[in-house]
């Protein structure tokens, strides 16, 4: 146990934590939504965040150039790259719906069989993402597109394109990278969070959150809200892929495996289907494992989050706020 | 549709009409093709490139695994997303104990690993069985990882180099069985290429796969012996309604607990049986994906029956050690298959024939329910 580490570092340990929770709990949105509508476990929601990471490397690549960029140049460039993994990671979601689960949903079919379709569209994604160089090579792209698929099985980096300076807060150095990705996150859980709980189409999600046939007999569109439901998850899992990218700068095709495992156990921390839970669990999650990996030791990092998710399922076997998307107030 | 399944319930019905000794004479000489199989090496199925006897010493370990795991999903409903915890509890106990700290013989060492996986299934079942459905699944997801990352920073434990030098079972070196030899498309009988009976070695890897087909074949008696047992039954009753089954006097936290130390039990066995015939294991062997294979193998061959389970088994064991000439794309057709034959048999390949027949009674009531509500004319036409 390293104390004096521990209680010299802790604000500087808490906002990374927080920072990591933050992109956690942006993940734990997409699972939790689905569960909370279709009561199934989107165990390929990772990729969906893996091909916003790959994303967001590839645009910035494309438009940075060799010489790179600065200033204003610099943050257009980031916009750019912010649309474009949520989108790619909105349209992988979409896909998945399409193929992995509407035949399976249409059928009825029984709740375990989904989650093995989920784990084989996982593994497709990932390898389809982890042979990419093959992929290209067969349309005889590979030379043209070398920079993009080359080194398919190993780290790509998108490091020192982005700078950003340390500040001080009450005489705390901080970086201005975790800063934004805690401010982002909160922002995007705030908008999702009004929007589900008070546009039209939010009321849709809760209804058949609550009860399907009942929903669809008061004119909700089941397949529509259920697309609905994917879509959303997709940009949320967009707007990670672009902040993780911002902070670790470095992505791999099996990136997403452990992310997205950590981020359902944030979801189920907070009570799973629950949209505030999402948030809680994941930052939670996320400052409890940096606190535990500078006390313990970085080995045990893991570790740490799995203990405390097994520790507090046992005294709140539904999550911390309990499971409720169809109950949420309107 | 419904002649179809009539002509399936004709074939069984005259394979279970068959006279007793017929019926187990059929058994045997199945049993016996069984274990001649890695002998008789037939082209298409045997598997160039790798040992023939390794993997399917590797697919019984499957089979093993998926029986085990059967009982907690299949029989029990118990989502069990961190099965691989179990098999490394077993695999790591009957290292520890005959090489790393201790110098046990393996027949030995095999059950007290074996009864240490039952006790930890026991440690971790008590407090995690509270818990319900998909919470159950990520709270033993978490033990399995806990379970494989103290492996990994655990000095004692050999860290992420692993143990090595595990003990292999004893050798009896009865006589020599030659080999198939099918190169000229003709079976030749190959006295060059033979296997000792029965000789653990490095090499020849086909005493393990006997040794394994054996576990497997006391496994599924025990099994079956379980299963039509009150014990079955009361299994049956917890997964189809908890809150039922405890209102009829069965105590469903009990037998939780037992269909998850059970489901252990035979998870350690597996484990340490692998380890043996390694000789070498490290945390690599243990990951999160080994829990989802092994899930995939009683899903897919149909959760609940025991026959289903281990077809589904080899198809995940086998199928991507048969085509290693796709080598890099084997996840990608595997995670392919895995979507296709989700969407195409929801029940499983071998769905119990409970369910099947809870499918028919369905289907019959909506059929009738519909002439009851004035589609008599649709009625009239299909009659």
């Amino acid at each position: 146990m390293d104390f004096d580490f521990f209680f010299n570092n802790l604000p500087q340990l808490t906002i990374t934590g927080l920072a990591f929770g933050a992109i956690y709990a942006l993940i734990a949105l997409g699972y939790t939504m689905v569960y909370g509508v279709l009561q199934l476990i989107n165990f390929a929601h990772s990729e969906v965040f893996m091909y916003g990471t790959f994303a967001t490397l590839w645009t910035v690549w494309a438009l940075t150039g060799s010489g790179g960029a600065s200033g204003m140049q610099l943050v257009g460039i980031l916009l750019l790259a912010l649309v474009m993994s949520m989108l790619t990671s909105a349209l992988v979601a979409l896909l998945l719906e399409r193929v992995a689960y509407r035949p399976l949903i249409k059928r009825n079919a029984p709740r375990l069989i989904a989650l093995i379709s989920a784990i084989g569209a996982s593994f497709v994604l990932a390898e389809l993402m982890g042979l990419r160089d093959r992929v290209t090579g067969w349309f005889g792209l590979d030379d043209t597109l070398d920079r993009y698929v080359s080194g398919a099985r190993i780290n790509a980096s998108m490091s020192g394109v982005v700078n950003m300076p340390n500040v001080d807060i009450f005489g705390i150095p901080v970086k201005t990278v975790d800063l934004l990705v805690i401010g982002a996150a909160l922002l995007m859980m705030v908008v999702v969070d009004q929007f589900v709980r008070r546009s039209k189409l939010g009321r849709g999600i809760r209804a058949t959150a609550q009860d399907q046939e009942t929903a669809a007999l008061m004119g909700v569109n089941p397949t529509r809200t259920i697309q609905m439901t994917f879509l959303i998850g997709g940009l949320m899992a967009g707007v990670a892929a672009f902040l993780y990218m911002l902070k670790i700068e470095v992505t791999k095709f099996d990136v997403g495996f452990l992310l997205g495992v950590k981020a359902f156990a944030a979801a189920v921390l907070g009570g799973i289907g629950n949209l505030r839970g999402a948030l809680l669990g994941g930052l939670l999650l996320g400052v409890a494992e940096n606190w535990g990996a500078a006390l313990i030791g970085t080995e045990w990092r893991h570790v740490v989050a799995f203990v405390l998710l097994v520790v507090i399922l046992l005294f709140r076997p539904t999550g911390l706020l309990g499971e409720s998307l169809g109950k949420a107030r309107a | 549709m419904s002649n179809k399944t009539s002509k399936a319930g004709g074939f069984r019905a005259r394979v279970t009409g068959l006279p007793k000794p017929v019926k187990f004479l059929g058994w045997i000489v199945l049993a016996l093709l069984a274990y001649a199989l890695p002998l008789l090496e037939p082209p298409f199925i045997s598997t160039p490139g790798v040992d023939f006897g390794g993997v399917l010493f590797v697919v019984t370990m499957y089979g093993l695994v998926a029986l085990g795991l059967n009982i907690v999903v299949g029989y029990a409903g118990l989502l069990d997303l961190g099965y691989v915890g179990f098999y490394a509890i077993g695999a790591y106990t009957v290292a520890i104990l005959t090489s790393f700290h201790a110098n046990w013989p393996l027949l030995l060492a095999l059950p007290v690993g074996m009864l240490a996986t039952l006790l930890g299934g026991i440690i971790l079942g008590t407090p995690t069985l509270r818990v319900r459905g998909d919470y159950l699944a990520i709270v033993t997801l978490g033990f399995g990882e806990i379970i494989r990352l103290v492996a990994v920073n655990t000095e004692w434990l050999g860290t992420s180099k692993g143990i090595s030098n595990i003990a292999r079972p004893p050798s009896l070196e009865l006589f020599e069985i030659p080999h198939l030899n099918w190169d000229t498309g003709v079976p030749l009988v190959d006295f060059n290429d033979s296997t000792t009976f029965i000789e653990f070695g490095v090499l020849d890897q086909i005493p393990y796969y006997w040794m394994g087909l054996t576990v497997v074949i006391l496994v599924l008696i025990a099994d079956k012996l379980i299963k039509d047992s009150r014990v079955g039954r009361a299994w049956e009753a917890t997964r189809e309604d908890e809150d039922a089954a405890e209102l009829m006097g069965v105590p469903t936290f009990r037998f939780k607990l037992l269909a998850f130390a059970t489901g252990a039990f035979v998870g350690g066995l597996a484990g340490g049986l692998y380890a043996s015939r390694q000789s070498f294991i490290n945390p690599q062997s243990f990951l999160l994906l080994f829990s989802i294979l092994f899930l995939a193998a009683v899903v897919i061959g149909g959760q609940g029956n025991r026959w289903g389970v281990l077809v589904g088994a080899v198809l995940v064991a086998y199928l991507p050690q048969r085509f290693r000439e796709f080598d890099d794309f084997r996840v990608l057709v595997f995670g392919l298959a895995l979507v296709a034959l989700a969407i195409l048999r929801p029940e499983g390949l071998f769905p119990p024939r409970r369910t099947v027949r809870a499918k028919q009674l369905e289907q019959e009531l909506d059929e009738l329910e519909g002439a009851h509500d004035g589609h008599d004319g649709e009625a009239a036409a299909r009659a």
